[in-house]
């Protein structure tokens, strides 16, 4: 290899990659199990996506309401994500999410409380009690500061602004990863025994997003690249409440704590339009009349949900439909009205960062006028296959957790489900990680060749000839999902899109970066791409392949729910380069588990 | 709106040299200084350096000095500007250079590491905590803090004598031992610490940080000066002192 290919090695048992949420508890815990651990991060620790999360972890304490447990957090879970999620990922996630937040309590973190000293929960969409442990409308920050914190105290070793650009592999096995240190542009190289997958999800492939630069697709297209299977890529979510005024905060996130909190959506008439959008799946536990939507939030036993907190992908498709039917804002959204429900001061106690955020940012004082409000692309249900119980990939010695993985949450993830996802299936990860490592004979080794083949690659944008910006291949990459793999998808436009990414593809080959390799974003960006792209392409396969409209895909050509698809999951997978598609059955539901969807609707 | 582009004046460089750029950008509705940055790396500099992260004031990466008064980049809006003269933006001075509005911010991540963990008394009968919400909203308050350092920038102990920084751990940790000293839960005794190595003595009060704060944490009065009333009541109160030679503790 040539001198500037010269790398760093490190041999750890466990590597984790991602310092979000579900990396951050990974580490922790394999570092528990006693093996060598190291945690890598693109960003400096403690400003991964998780940081923020605002509305709260799900997790069903009964603190608020003694009748909530895990079954009724298990339904609605499943319900949320129109049936399509691993039932195995469900339960245990319903059933461990409680002890996973007593446990943060342990390490220092300071939820809001209840009257008699306990920790309070608030309503979100889909949750049929009030569920989330919180904190204000910061709960991710808590989240992040409090694990990374205990990290740093158990000595795990972390490398920050270090991007891993490629899984290495010996064999069959995966025997670690290759990338780069940002603040320098030198190479490094990990060889593990085990792998932590904990990169998070790809919105940055959409214009319109609440999701930061890191989000590029990084562990979802090294895992495909190793020979991991993808499902569910087709599933994406647009959060219904973004900001969409001024244009330079378009998709900020608002958090869905508003709704919870007695914040009601309106149209361009003043009208409550969610009462014209329940769908039949959830007619039986919504509330048809404002009358009776206002007096769930105080008394849930009499009455029904308000239609304001149908799961996410619901409430998405009916804000687009009344700003395309010309009732919308006039900035192309809807309003969001908590300040003519709650008392000012209710408002800024609950609410204190939206409040700071839309008074910064948008010149909007939200305790005395209506907020304006847009979807924004957020979140990825679709990723990495995993085994419910170990989160193993299908490659060997490759665990993921969080966003990056797919199944817990079908097609649709409900709010709080993120955070409490994290907590529940980053400990998994970094246990049945430490535990492959601890079982694994023989040192692991990648081999020159393949080291060097990924480093070339790596300095391809350097000697690029083409002229291409990757500013411009990304921002035209986004404007094509936006509009064509978005909230309502077709098969002209899906076709469309492949050709438009076919084409990205080939000017990332002409891609030239200038300057040199020091903390250089443009070639950061360059590689981002690839990452992109891949998971664009995945996405936009598996929409053309699901032929019905369920949670996060909805086809206009396609409009029912086809109920033999709900039996099928849509994997991805790479062959000799080249993406392929099947149709492959899920795992039956126990007779138990199905009864609980059934007695409890 | 009044200005039709803005001028820029960047920082470019790293720690051999540098100096400030200029640079035109086209001006749109409601843009804060972080956007101009990243017009200015699509258009003009795609090798400008800048850390940033959420976009929304949450996480605390962007933090710069912008007409000389430190500030995150994505809270900082166009038009609280006077945008009539060329805009600066530099990196924070306290902290090394890594290359162009990239500092090495290092230090903090390794005075954290040297707070003594959180340790909590034992749990309740039924395995849980009981919390009042009066009891921790003053350590929820240090809880906001979003580690942008911009307090640390700012603090002239460290900013004007780079040295210090072997025993000053600066604002923000100040506010993070505060967090653990006033928790209701911990049993963690840091106040010897803080008095010998971690330099809380150096302070003197001139709130300098808590006017840079974000999120607008009374650092010195609810952090630094009740911190410093718990060691001088440990450490130089002569009653108590009296009582520990009588009782010999």
């Amino acid at each position: 290899m040539a001198p500037d290919g010269n790398y760093e090695s490190h041999n750890y048992d466990v590597i984790v990659i991602g310092a979000g949420g579900a990396g951050l508890r990974a580490a922790i815990e394999a570092s528990a199990q006693g093996v060598k651990t190291a945690l890598i991060c693109k960003s400096l620790l403690g400003k991964a996506h998780t940081v923020m999360a605002e509305g709260g972890i799900a997790a069903a304490m009964g603190n608020v309401y003694p009748e909530d447990n895990w079954k009724v957090h298990f339904r609605d879970t499943m319900r949320g994500g129109k049936l399509l999620n691993n039932w195995r990922m469900a339960q245990i996630h319903a059933q461990e999410a409680p002890a996973r937040v007593l446990e943060l309590e342990e390490w220092g973190a300071l939820f809001d409380r209840t009257k008699d000293g306990r920790i309070l929960q608030r309503d979100f969409g889909g949750h049929r009690y009030a569920r989330l442990a919180h904190v204000g409308d910061r709960t991710g920050l808590e989240m992040i500061r409090t694990l990374q914190q205990h990290a740093v105290h158990k000595g795990i070793d972390v490398f920050m602004e270090c991007t891993m650009a490629r899984l290495l592999k010996d064999g069959d096995r995966v025997c670690g990863a290759f990338g780069y240190w940002r603040e320098s542009g030198r190479f490094i190289a990990f060889t593990a025994k085990a792998v932590v997958l904990a990169t998070g999800g790809a919105g940055k492939a959409w214009k319109v997003t609440s999701n930061s630069w890191e989000y590029t697709g990084d562990g979802i297209a090294m895992a495909m690249d190793a020979g991991a299977d993808l499902i569910d890529m087709e599933m994406v979510q647009f959060h219904p409440t973004g900001m969409v005024w001024p244009p330079s905060v378009r998709g900020i996130l608002v958090t869905e704590g508003v709704r919870g909190d007695g914040g009601t959506l309106k149209n361009s008439t003043g009208k409550r339009f969610m009462f014209d959008y329940i769908p039949d799946f959830f007619k039986a536990e919504t509330a048809d009349t404002e009358k009776e939507a206002d007096a769930w939030y105080e008394d849930k036993k009499n009455n029904k949900r308000t239609p304001d907190l149908l799961p996410r992908d619901e409430v998405a498709r009916a804000i687009n439909a009344e700003v395309k039917a010309g009732r919308g804002s006039p900035h192309g959204g809807v309003f969001l009205d908590i300040a003519s429900r709650r008392s000012a001061d209710y408002i800024q106690k609950r609410l204190p960062s939206m409040y700071h955020q839309f008074k910064e940012l948008a010149g909007v004082d939200i305790t005395k006028e209506a907020m304006e409000v847009g979807p924004t692309c957020h979140y990825i249900m679709g990723g990495v296959r995993v085994d419910g119980e170990t989160t193993a990939t299908t490659v060997p010695g490759l665990f993921a957790a969080g966003e990056v993985a797919a199944g817990l949450h079908g097609a649709n993830r409900l709010g709080g489900n993120s955070l409490s996802d994290l907590l529940v299936f980053g400990r998994r990860a970094g246990q049945c990680a430490a535990e492959y490592a601890k079982k694994a004979d023989g040192r692991v080794a990648a081999g020159e060749d393949q080291i060097a083949a990924v480093g070339q690659e790596l300095l391809a944008p350097f000697s690029g000839k083409g002229g291409e910006n990757p500013y411009s291949i990304h921002m035209d990459l986004q404007d094509c999902m936006q509009s064509l793999v978005g909230i309502i998808r077709t098969e002209s436009e899906l076709k469309k899109a492949l050709g438009e990414i076919a084409r990205f593809k080939e000017r990332l080959q002409r891609v030239t970066v200038e300057g040199n390799r020091q903390y250089n974003p443009g070639w950061h960006l360059a590689l981002d791409l690839r990452t992109m792209l891949a998971v664009a392409e995945a996405c936009t396969l598996s929409a053309l392949e699901r032929k019905e409209s369920r949670g996060g895909h909805t086809r206009d050509d396609y409009p029912k729910t086809d109920p033999n698809l709900a039996k099928i999951n849509i994997v991805t997978r790479r062959v000799n380069g080249d993406l392929k598609l099947s149709h492959e059955p899920r795992p039956e539901m126990p007779a138990e588990l199905k009864q609980l969807l059934e007695e409890q609707k | 709106m009044a200005a039709q582009e803005f001028v820029m004046q960047v920082w470019r460089g790293d720690s051999s040299a540098g100096a400030f750029k200029e640079y035109r950008v086209p001006a749109s509705e409601g843009m804060v200084v972080l956007d101009v940055i990243h017009a200015i790396q699509a258009k003009h500099a795609t090798d400008l350096a800048v850390r940033w992260n959420c976009k929304a004031g949450k996480c605390g990466s962007c933090s710069a000095e912008i007409n000389g008064k430190p500030k995150l980049m994505c809270m900082t809006r166009m038009n609280s500007l006077d945008t009539s003269k060329p805009i600066t933006v530099a990196p924070m001075k306290t902290f090394p250079i890594i290359r162009d509005l990239v500092t090495d911010v290092s230090f903090n991540y390794e005075m954290a590491k040297r707070v003594p963990p959180f340790k909590p008394r034992p749990k309740e009968p039924d395995g849980t905590y009981r919390m009042y919400q009066e009891d921790i909203d003053r350590v929820q308050e240090f809880h906001k803090c979003i580690e942008c350092f911009l307090c640390q920038n700012v603090c002239h102990v460290i900013r004007d004598h780079q040295d210090n920084k072997k025993h000053f751990a600066g604002p923000r940790l100040f506010v993070r031992y505060a967090a653990l000293e006033m928790h209701p839960l911990d049993t963690n005794d840091r106040r010897e610490l803080l008095k010998d190595q971690m330099g809380l003595g150096y302070c003197n009060i001139t709130k300098c940080c808590t006017e840079v704060c974000p999120e607008h944490i009374k650092i010195t009065d609810n952090a630094i000066i009740p911190l410093k009333e718990r060691v001088v009541d440990e450490f130089y109160d002569p009653i108590a002192r009296l009582v520990r030679k009588i009782t010999g503790k």
